[in-house]
């Protein structure tokens, strides 16, 4: 089984009848969303198309074809390879961890030459499949009234987070847990269990501090209040601040922002592109690339929504979170909301990672919607309704 | 379907609305918030963007000052000028730059990379022209300001040593941060900015560096300050308070040959260091500003290593005073003071003779006459009769052979050679030759000043097992932060015995106050004070079987470089001693002649200055 190559001898469906399905409006959508980052990276290379935003086009390219490829791969695949990619993952991201302790030039990313893929980024969607096919295989009475059926799911989120934090890495560390949090409450988890686990996380938070290193309380200290670093992030935030008030409702204009020229902004190109965007578009640009997002994310929910099986409709409103996730941290963080984490703006921001990782997880959202009316059974075993 | 599924499905799509609704309403705060941000703040971050942006600068804190013990400021900052150019305020900035250089001398280094720097630079980014201007100057060029636009003068700090060399060792000195020394605090990043490179200013260098303001400035379009916004003060940086005396240092300084020497004074029940003397010296003040690159091969090419502390850094043979252990070792193992050796001028050992510095040999001779003498006979029989070991220990116990912690960096740990090195480092069998060279403190054996020092203090302390030191207390403005006190109660004992340690103290007064004791010359005569010591000659090369027939040269025959190391080990008074010094100079011959004379006079100052102070201030004591 191992070897097959599902989907193209599968015989419910041809290649061609699995791209006719495709959901070609969502690959729009993102496609457009992908073209505002090429423009606001045009704009941040000082109305260049280098170093930023060429490089850009060309990882959307290559993603794109990734994201079509893992659309048309059987469903049932990723049911089935869901935990050995789990562990894959798990391995690389130990392994890392592990490398980058002896110190070999702190090797942190697996190198594709266009992307540079941190196994923490690929992480974020193995966890999502992991835990859409355990909920999947777990009968809901289990699930509601066996608690000990949680320990499973509970291990498989925190052995990655705990790797993730050890990097440090705390913004995907956070996103790894908001997007478990969020698929155990859609498979349907008791409310009082959330609260339970809330609560015993907050009283577990001193007894860690004891724990760490004096210059480790230092950063945690600085990234909860940024005033105690006043030329590292508490300037950025301020700068990023202006940058969006001085935009206005109207914008300054493409090409005008004169914090973002000037670098008074930090890392104009990242982590704060939405801060240019808002300097230079104003607020009817900002509003329009939340309308775009909110799209894309509603798309999800609606594939969610019609797919037949459980696996599959975790997987689509678990990829929708996660997305959802990024947006959402980086425009709270570059607007003053949260403390800076370093979280990107998906698909805008420049950098391949965030990029290859979302484009991934759409791919399986497009698998889900062209796979949304077979069967899989418990076991991920085939069938009919 | 299943019923179980069912509800499943029911679950999850009651659950996906709630999570959508969440969702939607974090985008709704989302939006809210780019709608205070974007519209209900927008005028007033606009007018920050548009005429003015924020800039956060730091400003250096100043630099704690170095104190001596009595409060005199021996290294502090100075108000310094320099003088910029701004080319975008000039007509024609070459032009505006050769009216400057009427008024001022520019050497010709500096014009070729003015002449560059005025291309490449960006037009309001000021140009340096140069640093450290005199008053007149200054004067000179706010004269002529109206014909100058484009010029200004900026103020800074930098560190000043009004002592010059005189405790440069001591003292260290500051220079630009290197590459390595960047820890990510963007203090370090300034380009101005100074840290401890040596001595004090690089042990303590944390204490005194302070901690730096920020001033948020608006800053217009062109880069170019416009005003103030907000102010946050920094601390200046925490004032030391050393133990040196400096008037005293200046004293020992002045007495030291300048060929290159080194002299330690220490308070024997404390371990402070009141005076660190080292020659040749420099001016720490040369590398405040940037040292010039001539000057700096100049210092580091100097046979006479004059950036090395030699009080701390130098090691010597410490010649004759290592009787000192060797007779403290044999009291303890239990030696008689009615115990005498015959000298007659040599020793024979395995078809080996080994000499006394008196030819014709000091005949039957007991402790106190061969310490007062310094009879090399006798302490070879010593040495043979109480073995290698014992010697080591005890010379490990008064401070030799290893480090003493003194807070200055660089000190170095002299040694102590035993059978077990011998064998396991260079693989040969200890022979008793070892024994006696090792008894008279030549051969493998190495102190520096300071161990010396530290051995007489010991000595005269009875046996405390004092650490030196030279910071006594961090100060904020007048405020006592921390203090360094060694009461007596909290040093611990060596464990010699006081008879041992009684005798040793009455040689050493022989050494020098009895007729026939080799420093009797170097006695302090006038009434009411005193001191006691042990003179040493430190060989720096062997004498030959041939040398000594054909009749060995006296130092003065011998190049500067062969002569041996003069060595003074000494306490003082007599009565009640408070005070130890080492006096070592390099090729100076004798210790006798060279070193103890120097001795003297320091301690012969020290117990004067004592009185005077005393004198003058009856009360003044407990300040520390």
């Amino acid at each position: 089984m191992g070897t097959r190559l599902y989907g193209l001898r599968d015989g419910d469906m041809s290649i061609g009848d699995k791209l006719g399905q495709i959901n070609w409006l969502l690959v729009v959508f993102i496609s457009i969303i992908a073209v505002v980052g090429f423009i606001m990276l045009y704009s941040a290379g000082g109305g260049n198309t280098e170093p930023w935003a060429m490089r850009h086009a060309v990882r959307f390219g290559i993603a794109l074809v990734f994201m079509l490829g893992f659309a048309v791969i059987d469903l049932r695949f990723w049911f089935q390879q869901a935990y050995t990619i789990y562990a894959i993952i798990l391995i690389l991201l130990a392994a890392v961890d592990l490398i980058g302790m002896i110190g070999m030039g702190a090797q942190r990313w697996l190198d594709f030459g266009v992307f540079i893929v941190q196994p923490s980024e690929l992480m974020k969607l193995a966890v999502i499949l992991a835990l859409a096919r355990y909920f999947h295989s777990m009968p809901i009475e289990d699930l509601r009234n066996r608690p000990l059926s949680l320990i499973v799911p509970i291990v498989l989120v925190l052995v990655p987070v705990a790797l993730v934090i050890k990097q440090p890495d705390l913004g995907t560390a956070v996103m790894i847990l908001c997007g478990a949090t969020a698929m155990m409450f859609l498979a349907g988890v008791r409310w009082w269990k959330f609260i339970v686990i809330i609560i015993a996380g907050c009283a577990a938070i001193p007894l860690a501090w004891q724990f760490l290193h004096d210059y480790q309380k230092e950063r945690v200290l600085t990234f909860l209040d940024p005033e105690r670093d006043p030329l590292g992030r508490g300037y950025h935030i301020l700068q990023s601040k202006i940058a969006l008030g001085a935009g206005g409702v109207f914008g300054k204009g493409y090409l005008q922002g004169s914090q973002s020229h000037l670098n008074f902004l930090p890392e104009k190109q990242t982590d704060f592109v939405f801060t240019m965007l808002g300097e230079e578009m104003g607020l009817l640009g900002g509003l329009g690339l939340i309308f775009l997002y909110v799209l894309v994310i509603a798309y999800g929910y609606s594939i969610a929504l019609r797919c037949r099986h459980h696996f599959g409709r975790l997987l689509a409103i678990g990829v929708s979170t996660t997305f959802f996730l990024y947006m959402f941290v980086n425009m709270a963080m570059v607007t003053g909301l949260i403390p800076v984490v370093g979280v990107p703006l998906p698909l805008v921001s420049y950098g391949g990672t965030a990029m290859l990782t979302v484009m991934l997880g759409f791919g399986l959202v497009l698998s889900v919607n062209i796979h949304r009316d077979i069967y899989i059974g418990r076991r991920g075993d085939r069938g009919d309704w | 379907m299943k019923k179980s599924d069912r509800s499943r499905d029911r679950i999850f799509t009651r659950r996906a609305a709630i999570l959508g609704l969440v969702q939607g309403s974090m985008v709704g705060v989302l939006a809210g918030r780019l709608y205070f941000l974007q519209v209900h703040e927008a005028d007033r971050y606009a007018t920050l963007a548009e005429e003015n942006r924020i800039n956060i600068r730091l400003l250096p804190p100043a630099r704690g000052r170095i104190l001596d013990q009595y409060g005199t400021a021996i290294a502090l900052n100075r108000q310094t000028y320099k003088v910029m150019l701004v080319p975008e305020q000039t007509m024609d900035a070459k032009e505006t730059f050769a009216a400057l250089s009427q008024l001022i001398s520019v050497n010709e280094n500096d014009r070729r990379r003015i002449a560059r720097e005025i291309g490449r630079r960006r037009a309001f980014v000021p140009i340096t022209i140069r640093d450290d201007l005199s008053w007149d100057e200054v004067a000179s060029i706010e004269l002529n300001a109206p014909e100058l636009p484009g010029i200004i003068i900026d103020a800074g700090q930098s560190r000043f040593y009004p002592q010059g060399s005189t405790a440069a060792h001591v003292l260290g000195y500051v220079s630009i941060v290197a590459e390595g020394e960047q820890t990510g605090d963007p203090l370090l990043e300034l380009p101005d900015f100074r840290v401890g490179k040596n001595g004090v200013e690089r042990r303590y260098d944390k204490i005194m560096r302070g901690k730096a303001g920020t001033s948020e400035v608006e800053v217009n379009a062109l880069g170019r300050v416009v005003r103030e916004l907000h102010r946050h003060e920094g601390g200046a940086g925490n004032d030391i308070v050393l133990t040196l005396d400096i008037e005293l240092q200046k004293f020992v300084m002045g007495r030291l040959p300048s060929e290159g020497a080194a002299a330690v004074v220490l308070d024997i029940h404390s371990g402070e260091v009141l005076s660190m003397a080292s020659t040749p010296s420099y001016d720490p003040n040369r590398f405040s500003n940037g040292i010039a690159v001539n000057e700096w091969q100049e210092l580091i090419s100097d046979p006479r290593t004059p950036l090395v502390n030699k009080a701390i850094h130098g090691q010597y043979a410490p010649g004759s005073t290592f009787k000192i252990i060797v007779a403290l070792a044999a009291l303890e193992a239990g030696m008689q003071l009615d115990f005498t050796a015959t000298c007659p001028g040599y020793k024979e050992i395995g078809g080996s003779r080994f000499h006394c510095w008196k030819h014709d040999g000091h005949g039957e001779i007991d402790l106190y006459r061969a310490m007062a003498g310094s009879c090399d006979v006798f302490f070879y029989e010593l040495g043979l009769k109480i073995g290698v070991d014992r010697m080591a220990a005890m010379a490990r116990r008064l401070g030799l052979g290893s480090l003493l912690g003194i807070d200055l960096p660089g000190e170095a740990s002299g040694f102590v050679p035993t059978r077990e090195w011998k064998r396991s480092v260079l693989n040969q069998p200890w022979w008793q030759g070892d024994t006696l060279i090792t008894s008279i403190g030549q051969g493998a054996v190495l102190g520096t000043p300071l161990q010396l020092a530290m051995m007489a203090a010991r000595v005269a302390n009875g046996g405390k097992a004092i650490t030196p030191h030279v910071m006594r207390e961090i100060r904020d403005g007048t405020t006592v932060v921390q203090s360094i006190s060694s009461p007596n109660t909290l040093v611990s004992h060596l464990g010699i015995s006081r008879e041992s340690l009684d005798v040793v103290m009455k040689a050493m007064n022989g050494v020098v106050n009895e007729p026939g004791g080799t420093a009797y010359g170097s006695r302090i005569t006038m009434p009411g004070f005193s001191m006691a010591g042990k003179t040493g000659t430190s060989q720096v090369r062997r004498i030959t079987a041939a040398e000594r027939e054909a009749g060995i040269k006296t130092n003065d025959e011998l190049p500067w470089a062969q002569r041996d190391h003069a060595v003074f080990v000494a306490f003082g008074p007599v009565t009640q001693p408070r005070y130890a010094c080492a006096v070592v100079v390099e090729h100076g011959g004798s210790g006798a002649k060279v070193a103890a004379p120097i001795a003297r006079d320091i301690l012969l100052e020290l117990q004067k200055r004592d009185i005077l102070r005393h004198n003058a201030t009856p009360v003044a004591v407990g300040a520390g």
